[in-house]
């Protein structure tokens, strides 16, 4: 008989992990990175600097994936 | 890999795929030899992905490895020049999906459907085969480069390879490769929702519903992506569902119902609006909802398929192969290839490969996954498309997909025609498919995506809902499509704007300033006048618009794929690395002859249905006489279709002009690049002390 509580953990963990996956790829594939790794990597590399609140950063990625620069084309075929 | 292997597993490996290779050769074997027996889908499938593991295994990952020499140990400019948003490295899997959203379109589900005239047979095998040797190599050849390089675009990679002329070149075949898919797409869209008020009350019904997710997710519940999706994902199921009230009630109906020149008006008109307004009111909320959409019906589409198993009711080949089909004209070499386009091989795809993707990837070892790989899957989406076009009886397929010029109006004459082309159809079956989806109509129903959403209701709804849930999966397919062409046809307006304004702003300096709404509204305007022609000339084309613009949309991309593929070519060789060439010279030479064979006979075919010219001249001398021809129906209309067959054959003669000059530039570029003694090509310096790895 298997422990009932550790299936409950083990279920819940894999859960967990694929909701954490699925939503980070549905984010990218709408142009939003993790804010997470941006916060991060601004903490690290230029801690004297502003960051962006997750709405600012939303906004921004927003903007950038629609402005129309060079090399930005998506969906056709 | 291979290596830390030890004896039995590297035993059961070779097993493995033996196995593979011997499944996928019976599967072939069945798709490919049964004669006179319908075939199950489930055959297709399983070669294709046969196919697609022994490609990637042993095709992929040696072009990457030894071909390319992908380099473990360099730095890739997502840790070069990390930023946090641009520059980001990126898990593969995760990036994988975004670079699979980003170039699944509707090319790949329209093509196959078209090509589906010639039988399944043709058009799977080009697709399969196209994939691995042409496709998929192109995008994961132009990812590394551009990978190589900062992630600069595909214009600039030409620019600093080939010099400026033939980057002003590529430039110009890229604007006329955005006109035309503009063009072409909403084409599509058009001829989807003639008289059909449940498909254009369901799609106009995305406008309100994106703009009320705009404004939800810009002052209430700012970056609250999910939420905001699911509110437009209810909203949207709720106006599919009700577009069945609204076609069956007639005083509604009536404020739906349009005839195609109207729609075509309508759609250039929304065209111009939706790229004038701020991006998070209208283009955002509705490219989130298309690409979820998107990528969630290919998912249910392709367990549908493998749950249900269907026959495939069109022949392997049909009689067709001649080269006198009605969908489209034009023998099988080249048009074939043109017409399949973007599900074997697409130019399109090289500008998204060096695009975003490359600033995001973490290990240039990951390249064949996200750009091979990537390729792959867009392969067995099309497969999925000529899996849907052929499950549906042939003669409702030739009946949707031949123009009233050919079978007239009325479905007794239809079934007559069609009949007599050796596919037995009764006038009943015709009217059937059409009661069944909810449709006054199917007759004529051009353009790929009707024909391909009756394939994914006969699939979806035999385990989904049954008969009575057809007409709602027929019409959740035509407006899964419409939504994600009309969110390419707002982007497309804005990126083409930007080109319109980059090539005028060489003259008019001032024209290039983006934040003047004085240029935008002049940028936007003559963007969409520039695809508008197109789309209003195809809608009122008495052949249909898709015969007509579909090989020319199948030539330019071509055309862009075989620049792609040249200067791939022209990068190996200044890379020193002229010996594995041929991978990419093989699927370019093809390229090229494709594209230029097509083009020069667009143009000068005697063939009044293929050549442009020859076709002008009838109706000239027509004119001259005095006399009508058919379809046109005044002096008027006359004078129309000759004033476009020049436009169209001007068109076709400037891509055979671009792709010929590119040969060029890259014959002279490759000898300079073989008479140096060293490596010549443009790459970003090697940066090995970000990971201090040697290369030994």
């Amino acid at each position: 008989m298997p422990n009932l509580q550790d299936l409950f953990d083990q279920s819940a963990r894999v859960a967990g992990a694929a909701r954490y996956w699925t939503t980070r790829t549905a984010r990218l594939m709408i142009g939003v990175p993790d804010y997470e790794t941006y916060v991060a990597h601004r903490r690290a590399n230029h801690p004297d600097q502003p960051i962006m609140t997750y709405v600012e950063f939303f906004r921004e990625r927003q903007q950038a994936r629609y402005a129309t620069t060079k090399g930005r084309f998506r969906g056709c075929c | 890999m291979s290596n830390n292997l030890n004896g039995t597993s590297a035993w059961n490996m070779k097993l493995l795929w033996t196995l593979i290779a011997i499944l996928g050769a019976v599967a072939f074997g069945i798709v490919a030899l049964n004669r006179g027996e319908a075939v199950n889908a489930a055959w297709l499938v399983v070669a294709a992905v046969c196919v697609y593991f022994i490609g990637y295994r042993f095709y992929g990952l040696f072009v990457a490895n030894r071909a390319l020499g992908v380099d473990a140990a360099r730095a890739t400019p997502a840790y070069r020049h990390n930023d946090g948003l641009d520059y980001v490295p990126t898990n593969q899997y995760v990036l994988f999906g975004h670079h699979f959203a980003a170039i699944a379109g509707a090319g790949p589900l329209v093509g196959p459907v078209l090509a589906a005239q010639m039988g399944y047979l043709p058009g799977t095998l080009w697709i399969l085969v196209g994939a691995v040797f042409a496709g998929a190599v192109q995008d994961m050849t132009v990812l590394f480069l551009s990978t190589r390089r900062d992630g600069r675009s595909l214009g600039d990679i030409v620019r600093a390879e080939m010099g400026p002329v033939a980057g002003t070149i590529a430039g110009v075949g890229i604007l006329l490769i955005c006109v035309i898919v503009l063009a072409v797409l909403a084409l599509v869209v058009v001829k989807a929702l003639i008289g059909s008020p449940w498909g254009t009350f369901a799609v106009f019904c995305t406008i309100p519903i994106a703009l009320l997710m705009g404004i939800y997710n810009q002052f209430i519940r700012p970056g609250r992506i999910g939420e905001m999706s699911l509110l437009g994902c209810i909203l949207l199921l709720a106006a599919l569902v009700y577009g069945r009230t609204v076609s069956e009630t007639p005083a509604l109906a009536a404020y739906f119902d349009f005839k195609g020149e109207t729609l075509a008006l309508i759609i250039i008109g929304y065209g111009f609006v939706a790229s004038v307004l701020p991006v998070w009111l209208l283009l955002a909320p509705r490219d989130y909802l298309s690409t979820f959409l998107k990528i969630g019906t290919i998912t249910l589409l392709a367990i549908g398929i493998i749950i249900v198993r269907p026959d495939l009711q069109m022949p392997a080949v049909t009689k067709f192969i001649d080269g006198t089909g009605p969908v489209w004209a034009g023998s099988m070499f080249p048009f074939l290839f043109i017409t399949i386009a973007c599900g074997a091989v697409s130019g399109w795809h090289s500008l998204i490969a060096s695009g975003t993707t490359p600033k995001m990837i973490e290990n240039e070892r990951q390249i064949a996954f996200i750009g091979y790989g990537g390729m792959l899957m867009e392969s067995f989406v099309a497969i999925m498309a000529m899996i849907g076009a052929s499950v549906i009886h042939p003669g409702v397929y030739f009946a949707m997909n031949s123009s009233a010029g050919l079978i007239g109006t009325t479905t007794e004459h239809a079934a007559q025609v069609i009949s007599s082309w050796g596919f037995v159809v009764t006038p009943s079956d015709i009217a059937q498919v059409a009661k069944d989806v909810g449709e006054t109509t199917i007759m004529s129903r051009t353009g790929g995506a009707p024909t391909l959403a009756v394939g994914m209701a006969t699939i979806l709804s035999s385990f989904l809902g049954g008969q009575t849930m057809a007409g709602i999966w027929y019409h959740f397919a035509i407006l899964f499509e419409a939504l994600f062409i009309l969110t390419t046809v707002d982007a497309g307006t804005r990126v083409l704007r930007f080109m319109i304004q980059d090539l005028v702003g060489n003259v008019v300096p001032a024209f290039r300033e983006t934040k003047s709404w004085t240029n935008n509204l002049i940028g936007s305007a003559l963007s969409v006048l520039l695809w508008g022609y197109f789309l209003y000339v195809g809608v009122i084309d008495p052949l249909g618009g898709i015969w007509t613009l579909w090989p020319l949309f199948g030539t330019a991309n071509q055309m862009l794929a075989a620049i792609a593929l040249t200067l791939c070519t022209v990068v190996l060789f200044k890379m020193k690395r002229e010996r594995f060439a041929l991978v990419t010279i093989a699927p370019a030479s093809w390229l090229v002859l494709c594209t230029t064979t097509a083009g020069l006979e667009k143009v000068f075919s005697p063939d009044t249905n293929i050549g442009f010219i020859s076709h002008a001249l009838k109706y000239g001398e027509a004119i001259a006489a005095g006399q009508l021809l058919a379809p046109a129906k005044s002096a008027a209309e006359m004078t129309r279709i000759v004033v476009n067959d020049y436009i169209d054959a001007t068109l076709a003669g400037v891509f055979v002009l671009v792709v010929v000059a590119t040969v060029i530039y890259a014959l002279i570029d490759i000898w300079k690049a073989l008479a140096s003694p060293r490596a010549t090509a443009v790459e970003i310096e090697f940066a090995g002390a970000a990971t201090g790895a040697s290369n030994a």
